[in-house]
């Protein structure tokens, strides 16, 4: 069978309608429709796609949403060819569509049953919603542009309900959101759309997660109003010395494998700090794996990872787990001795090494050179742990300049003057704007 | 003189390798386009020429002393006035030199590169280094003094010690000038591909930033004077064309009818066909022409001129921008000063420029000081 050459499609079809029996439902039963998709028209409102598991729905009718309680006339009903075909009536057992005067995609919820006013029904166990697996932290590249990307956002996630969404903001790039995709593709796609659709370019980042500290300093919990406080931004990172107990978020995650992967899955699990809980044959194939992931492990691409590891085979599932204590520490960037703010970040101690010598490693190739060394360095409180070293320039000068070369020097020197003004200065080491940015960014080709 | 026999491995010159050149109507158009730019400048006198190109060397002498006669008759053209041609060893017998020299050249200028046949060959230069010494030989008999020898260092695979014999065998060779180029591996050339496909090595920047250095200082101990970034000259034998441009009173077109300071940036047609079309039906082939505001002067003056010894004199910048004096825009504190004290600059009674170290990295001090200028 082939869904690309077409081979064998009409036979598959054939044989769904053969083997799968029909919806046991009855039309003489009150009205009774499931909610399973929605869409926005911006001329004829929201279009719920409709499943009937009891008696009929027609133009005219009013009909009350379960979840909201809210009462409409219907519009219109038709079935998909796929293309919309309106017809008179649906009948129980059919899928279709239905527009009723709906003005928000969250009116139809995905999972909700809709029923006749007058004739409430049992709501239908509805839908557990998808479950974003890959995380991102997305900016505006400039902090104008702000209120353009928060439009576009919710344009967007009207037609693709799927991308969770929360605020967020961050030191160096401002305020942004923290959203959730079905995976990385998901995430492309999105990113694609913005870009084409909206024209908005972004800034993709990995996401933080929310950590917690239980602190035991008086002071400290005066401040706050309260003992346990949770730390979005690494400036707020309260010192070891007032801390009881840092914590960390942490999702159970069910894995499903064919057993052949066993091996490269457990070892991606505990490379990533998860705790096995469980581990059983669901059949003679296939292994059901229970490990207890701190989140930040797995919000940038373990989800990626997973499928790659095993051919795509691998499923995962994950719930919240509450938080559990952590050895949490704040990482602090220096540029020859002085700390960039925007830069830091928390970080379990077992993976700050790794980070800090790979974000060093970038800020050393973002990092324009000077006329003096640049030392490059991860901290953690005093203690340095990693470094990388910029070398100052000792040759710096173009060798001809006559004639025809000069009005084009000129202009290269101007711009690098423009340049001079958008660069920040931290300590004696100037930096481009976009510098940070760069380093923070998600890495593409992982 | 656009033309040569065949393009050498590193050059993106405007330089074209034909069959056959035309050269009777190439020296038609250059005789015409001279006398009109120095008929529209209204130039009273001309004080330097400079046949470049290409390899002008390719040209007949009779060409060269067409053009000649051409500024003479459009302008005062003084007798000691330098007058100087770009030539490649491979295309200088002693007699053509002489030719030359008959025409009313008095200054040579012999494209060298290299005193190793590896090294030229990896140029895809023409000639070989027994050839290029017996150029330099002829040369110096013709024009003592008067002879500057281009070399390059920094090549693919070149090591310390390499380069250190080369500027020994030059100091062998030479007259009193040389002007010394770091190879730059620019894009689209044929080295630079093979450098980028990794069938040559890229020279590491420490090792030209010490190859740069030792020159500076093997040549100054010998008596040479290091002028500007890429030229050394001993017993006053410095190119005065060149300075005219590193000092700003030359090298910009000046409007007629304006007064002393107004300049023009003029670009001609790049290609040679096309030129001498412009050339023979509206007297020059001057593709465009932008009018240099006041701050687009003063910013030529102090990228050009800080790249010689002597920097900016207070005079020169005054001459351009009576109103705002040097030490107005780059004594006060800011970038200038910063830069004095890290020791890369000199602001002092002789005017502004770089120091000995701060020469190596003037690129670096640009910028700032332009955005300073800006202000």
């Amino acid at each position: 069978i082939s869904a690309k050459q077409g081979t064998n499609v009409e036979k598959v079809l054939q044989k769904v309608i053969e083997k799968i029996p029909p919806p046991q439902c009855n039309t003489a039963d009150p009205l009774k429709a499931l909610v399973f998709d929605s869409t926005f028209d911006h001329y004829r409102g929201v279009i719920a796609n409709i499943a009937l598991f009891g008696g009929e729905v027609a133009k005219g009718q009013k009909i009350v949403s379960a979840h909201t309680k809210k009462r409409y006339e219907v519009n219109e009903v038709g079935i998909l060819t796929p293309n919309e075909q309106p017809t008179h009536k649906l009948y129980a057992g059919q899928v279709g569509y239905l527009i009723a005067g709906m003005k928000e995609v969250t009116e139809a919820q995905i999972g909700d049953t809709l029923f006749l006013y007058k004739q409430p029904v049992e709501p239908l166990p509805g839908f557990k919603s998808a479950k974003p697996m890959v995380f991102a932290g997305m900016y505006p590249i400039d902090q104008t542009e702000y209120n353009n990307l928060k439009s576009a956002l919710e344009r967007l996630t009207l037609n693709d309900s799927s991308v969770t969404v929360h605020r967020d903001s961050s030191l160096a790039l401002g305020a942004g959101w923290r959203l959730g995709f079905l995976g990385l593709l998901h995430m492309e796609v999105f990113n694609q759309r913005l870009e084409q659709e909206y024209n908005m370019s972004v800034i993709l980042t990995a996401p933080t997660v929310p950590y917690k500290a239980v602190l035991s300093s008086a002071k400290l919990i005066k401040e706050y109003g309260k003992d346990q406080i949770t730390i979005i931004n690494p400036a707020q990172f309260p010192d070891k010395l007032s801390v009881s107990e840092y914590l960390e978020p942490t999702v159970l995650g069910t894995i499903v494998t064919p057993h052949e992967y066993i091996g490269k899955i457990i070892t991606l699990c505990q490379d990533r700090r998860a705790v096995q809980k469980d581990m059983l044959y669901i059949d003679e194939n296939r292994v059901m794996l229970k490990y207890l992931f701190p989140l930040n492990e797995i919000v940038v691409d373990f989800y990626d990872a997973l499928k790659s590891l095993s051919s795509g085979y691998a499923s995962f599932d994950y719930e919240d787990a509450g938080y559990q204590s952590a050895d949490l520490v704040k990482m602090d960037i220096l540029l020859n001795g002085n700390p960039v703010e925007e830069l830091a970040t928390i970080i379990h101690n077992d993976k700050a090494y790794v980070a800090g010598k790979h974000l060093c490693e970038r800020l050393k190739e973002t990092i324009p050179r000077q006329l003096f060394e640049i030392a490059i360095q991860a901290a953690i409180g005093k203690k340095i742990i990693a470094r990388e070293t910029l070398k100052p320039y000792r040759k710096n000068v173009v060798a001809k300049c006559y004639g025809g070369d000069i009005t084009r020097r000129m202009k290269l020197l101007r711009r690098q003057a423009e340049g001079k003004r958008l660069m920040r200065k931290i300590g004696n080491v100037e930096v481009p704007r976009d510098a940070f940015i760069r380093v923070l960014k998600r890495e593409t080709d992982k | 003189w656009p033309y040569c026999r065949k393009r050498c491995s590193y050059c993106n010159f405007n330089t074209y390798v034909v069959p056959a050149v035309d050269e009777a109507a190439v020296r038609a158009c250059l005789v015409r386009e001279a006398q009109t730019l120095l008929r529209l400048s209204q130039v009273h006198s001309v004080t330097s020429v400079f046949f470049g190109g290409g390899t002008p060397s390719l040209a007949s002498p009779s060409t060269v002393a067409a053009v000649l006669e051409a500024v003479t008759g459009a302008a005062h053209l003084p007798a000691g006035a330098e007058v100087t041609l770009e030539a490649n060893p491979s295309s200088t017998s002693a007699s053509t030199l002489a030719g030359f020299r008959a025409a009313g050249v008095n200054r040579l200028s012999i494209g060298v590169q290299s005193l190793d046949d590896a090294e030229l060959r990896m140029l895809g230069r023409e000639h070989t280094a027994a050839e290029a010494r017996k150029a330099v030989e002829a040369a110096r008999g013709l024009f003592p003094s008067r002879t500057s020898i281009d070399l390059l260092f920094g090549l693919p695979g070149q090591s310390r010690d390499a380069w250190a014999q080369r500027l020994e065998a030059t100091l062998g060779l030479c007259d009193d000038h040389i002007s010394l180029y770091q190879l730059t591996l620019e894009r689209g050339t044929a080295l630079a591909a093979q450098v980028r496909g990794g069938a040559l090595p890229a020279p590491p920047q420490d090792l030209l930033a010490d190859m740069y250095q030792t020159a500076r200082n093997v040549l100054v101990a010998t008596g040479f004077r290091h002028y500007e970034v890429s030229n050394f000259a001993r017993k006053g034998a410095l190119s005065t064309h060149n300075l005219s441009y590193w000092r700003g009173a030359h090298g910009r077109f000046m409007l007629r009818g304006e007064g002393g300071c107004s300049r023009e940036a003029r670009v001609q047609t790049l290609e040679p066909v096309t030129w001498m079309r412009e050339v023979q039906s509206q007297g020059h082939g001057t593709r465009s022409r932008v009018v240099l505001s006041l701050l687009e002067q003063l910013e030529e003056l102090l990228t050009l001129g800080l790249r010689t010894d002597e920097g900016i004199t207070h005079e020169r910048w005054g001459h351009f921008s009576p109103q705002l004096s040097l030490q107005a825009v780059f004594g006060e504190p800011g970038e200038a000063q910063a830069l004095q004290q890290e020791g890369w600059l000199v602001l002092d009674g002789g005017g502004l420029r770089c120091t000995w170290a701060g020469l190596a990295v003037l690129d670096s001090l640009l910028p700032d000081l332009l955005w300073q200028l800006q202000r």
